[in-house]
């Protein structure tokens, strides 16, 4: 898994990233009370918006760790939104990502960096 | 401004060891929350008892030979009529009938009227206040006080353990007396549409009032994000959202600001406007708004007709915990200003359906009679 100074996470597979948030995100982000995810087939460029989710206070968009075309979209976080709080780096996944440049995933950190940079905040 | 010009209320030492998260609000540092998170603690305090720290508010004290008399040319209630021991909401208007911040004005004892009005407006309200009534009223702010709110539907029996008085009001009464051995103002009123109290306290006094309360296990400290979620699902406006200096209470959906006397004899700013708009002529009207579909709507959000076209605007929006959905405040013209009107909002471009529906979102349970 590697991570973003925004707190995204991607796991990739073959050629597919998986993308969530982290959760240091979830807990910042309270309580979820919905989740908007992208429409398969959209293309998306690293640090777009890819996702939204609102909490019952503020929305937040979640950007897109990488480049490339979102093949799955996590539909059961319209019915369970709050699946983002309960295992944000696993079932609160919100889409899954076609890499068009897989390059950009060497700038990303891994969980050592990533737990040194939260150490920061 | 920078956190270090931030005020801080006297609970401050408290909220920060509870682990609140605190952000600006109205020049303070506020709790927007404590551990459990918005939506536990709004819903903590529809079954239970939730306490907030509301010391950012503004507490005055308005004197002179009568005062009542006075503040009624700044104000649309019937203040000469208030009686002792009790408290009315009013809204403090410019010249023409706009909204400078909204209040209550209070009889708790005999000295003078007992203020108490938004934090973010309190030093505009007060030099207002004081110029027009040059002369002939005082108002004293009253910096070394700290105000409590404790609410929902165990808030009375919480409050009746400490003070025996508090369970022999109803809503809107008032009472000045010694409460927690110090000398206090309660009202039984409050913000989030459930029964409570705004219990008035010396600053010094504040930290070891609300530490007692806490050790009721009915009650939680209760931040400003859930007050808001809270008041909203109750069909309360917030002035700087859903009311400002270019909107009337009638607007707003308050009719009951304006006093019936008051009416009658047209003697406050912006007479002309609001009684044109009481007699039905009027440009737009504030609504209750379930968003029947998609993200919660919020503040900003275009509101559309089903043709599609922009009719009015979002004031205030979010997740209703207790109702189970998204809900917005928003203003719409009064033909589309009914219930049942079928009206869209715009969210990040998408039109989303939405409804008009009765005010408030969630039953209010003020005690009224006992």
């Amino acid at each position: 898994m590697k991570f973003t100074k925004d707190h995204e996470w991607v796991e990739v597979e073959g050629d597919v990233a998986t993308v969530g948030v982290t959760g240091y995100a979830a807990e910042q982000l309270g309580d979820v009370v919905f989740v908007e995810v992208p429409e398969v087939g959209k293309t998306v460029k690293q640090g777009d918006a890819l996702a939204v989710v609102e909490s019952v206070k503020a929305a937040s968009d979640v950007y897109a760790p990488v480049s490339g075309e979102v093949v799955e979209a996590n539909g059961q976080l319209g019915d369970a939104p709050e699946t983002v709080n309960a295992v944000p780096e696993a079932g609160g996944w919100f889409a899954k990502i076609k890499l068009s440049n897989p390059a950009e995933l060497d700038a990303l950190m891994d969980r050592t960096a990533y737990e040194a940079f939260l150490s920061t905040l | 401004m920078s956190d270090q010009d931030l005020k801080k209320t006297p609970l401050y030492d408290a909220h920060v060891a509870a682990g609140a998260r605190m952000v600006p609000f109205a020049g303070y540092s506020m709790p927007v929350q404590y551990k459990d998170g918005v939506l536990k603690e709004h819903l903590w305090t529809r079954e239970h008892a939730g306490l907030f720290d509301v010391s950012h508010m503004g507490q005055a004290r308005l004197r002179g030979d009568n005062p009542a008399k006075s503040f009624e040319k700044l104000v649309s209630a019937d203040y000469q009529g208030l009686k002792p021991g009790k408290q009315r909401y009013a809204v403090l208007l410019n010249a023409e009938g706009g909204v400078i911040d909204d209040l209550m004005t209070a009889r708790p004892d005999d000295d003078g009227l007992f203020i108490v009005v938004n934090g973010a407006c309190k030093d505009n309200d007060y030099a207002i206040i004081a110029q027009a009534l040059k002369g002939e009223a005082t108002v004293e702010r009253l910096e070394d006080r700290a105000l409590l709110a404790l609410q929902g539907p165990e808030a009375a029996a919480v409050l009746a353990a400490h003070v025996p008085q508090a369970a022999t009001m109803v809503f809107m009464d008032t009472a000045a007396m010694t409460a927690f051995g110090t000398d206090a103002i309660i009202s039984r009123s409050g913000y989030t549409g459930e029964d409570g109290y705004e219990i008035s306290v010396p600053a010094a006094e504040a930290t070891r009032i609300w530490n007692t309360l806490l050790e009721d296990e009915r009650v939680k400290a209760i931040g400003l994000g859930a007050r808001d979620s809270l008041r909203l699902e109750a069909g309360l406006p917030l002035y700087g959202h859903d009311m400002d200096e270019t909107v009337s209470p009638i607007e707003a959906g308050m009719p009951f600001a304006v006093g019936k006397s008051r009416r009658e004899a047209g003697d406050f700013p912006g007479a002309d406007r609001i009684l044109n708009e009481l007699a039905g002529d009027l440009k737009r009207l504030r609504v209750n708004l379930k968003v029947l579909e998609g993200a919660p709507a919020r503040e900003g959000a275009e509101i559309a007709d089903e043709t599609g076209a922009v009719v009015g605007v979002v004031t205030s929006g979010g997740f209703g915990p207790s109702f189970g959905g998204a809900i917005a405040i928003g203003f719409v013209p009064p033909a589309l200003a009914v219930v049942g009107s079928k009206l869209k909002v715009i969210v990040r471009g998408k039109p989303q359906a939405a409804e008009v529906v009765t005010s408030p979102f969630v039953p209010t349970r003020y005690v009224r009679k006992i």
